[in-house]
């Protein structure tokens, strides 16, 4: 029953996400009104963390495996992907590896700036 | 062959499963880190498909179930969020700056390179989310108009190249901090890169999930921003 109780939340919290989806004219997904709703209820205490632990960590598992049916769907929209495969491969190649050079940088950056500040005020 | 097919309800999520499984094997395998489960089940789903001649329709009567999954999944994602709120609130400028930097650099690479490329609206909007995690990504480029099946697609060969060329970035930016060596991995390869840092250390590993649920809420508003700009 266990189990049962832990989706029976979630999915209530994914339904709650989609009626704010349905009330709220931004093209917000009603998965991001879920995670919001959900941290929210575990932060104030409402729910506890073991009401929807165990099933939670089993779906982030296997979430890979949620997006093999759009990624077979690829298929179905190769002829729009090829005429723009070699943009594409730019875009990706040079996006990533600038985003993951810059939040990184950035993050350093100011954890160092703060470290810094800290010790300053120590030694004063 | 589809006759049969056509009443299998379990066919494609089956199909699903073992190719994954089988892609898993295969990694641990050969050790091939190039090798991804994900990559692996879509390319064995498309030939098995392609070799027995059934239809996608078919295939997806089954495996939308799995699809189904998704939103709950992702509403999930709070829990760790949740569990390394500790974490945050205590470099929480750092954390806020590195992914919002990262987000930043994300939509504005798109849009220049659109602009260099001479994109439809649409294409540009089907590669704006192509940085935060698919189910989130698949969402905004839906609201947005975009391809949705060609941001799967762009996510998921975004996320494979963060998982081989993290170390390497990592050297070339000179960063060594963990949290920030996750925050970066996080914010530019999300799931799978969070696999990565996981393996690089348990800081790494924790910071680049956080960065999965925050670089995604910033990035569905900057999207839903920069739409507008080309």
């Amino acid at each position: 029953m266990k189990y049962l109780r832990q989706f029976m939340i979630i999915l209530l919290v994914s339904f709650v996400g989609e009626l704010l989806k349905y009330a709220i004219p931004l093209p917000v997904p009603a998965s991001i009104y879920g995670l919001v709703i959900l941290f929210i209820l575990l932060e104030t205490g409402v729910l506890k963390l073991d009401a929807v632990k165990d099933t939670a960590i089993f779906l982030i598992e296997i979430m890979p495996l949620m997006f093999i049916p759009a990624g077979v769907g690829l298929i179905e929209s190769w002829g729009d992907l090829s005429s723009m495969l070699v943009e594409v491969t730019v875009i990706t190649v040079v996006s990533t590896v600038l985003v993951m050079g810059v939040s990184g940088k950035v993050t350093e950056l100011v954890l160092k700036h703060s470290a810094r500040k800290k010790g300053e005020t120590k030694d004063e | 062959m589809n006759d049969v097919m056509l009443e299998s309800l379990f066919f494609g999520v089956l199909v699903s499963c073992v190719t994954y499984e089988l892609g898993g094997w295969l990694r641990k395998k050969t050790k091939i880190s190039l090798i991804n489960p994900l990559l692996f089940s879509i390319i064995a789903v498309i030939a098995v498909l392609l070799a027995c001649n059934i239809d996608y329709d078919t295939y997806y009567n089954g495996a939308k179930y799995l699809s189904y999954l998704l939103t709950p999944a992702t509403v999930c994602l709070a829990v760790p969020l949740y569990q390394q709120v500790e974490l945050l609130k205590k470099n929480v400028v750092a954390i806020l700056a590195g992914i919002l930097s990262g987000a930043l650099t994300s939509v504005t690479c798109v849009l220049v390179l659109a602009m260099i490329f001479h994109f439809s609206h649409d294409q540009y909007v089907t590669l704006l989310p192509k940085s935060i995690t698919t189910a989130i990504g698949m969402g905004v480029s839906e609201e947005l108009g975009g391809f949705v099946t060609i941001t799967v697609a762009v996510i998921i060969i975004t996320v494979i190249l963060g998982n081989i060329i993290a170390e390497y970035v990592c050297k070339l930016f000179h960063i060594t901090d963990p949290i920030a060596k996750g925050i970066g991995i996080g914010s530019a390869s999300h799931a799978i890169g969070t696999a990565k840092a996981m393996e690089m250390g348990e800081i790494e590993g924790a910071m680049s999930s956080l960065s999965i649920a925050v670089s995604g809420i910033i990035t569905v508003v900057l999207a839903a921003v920069y739409a507008g700009l080309y």
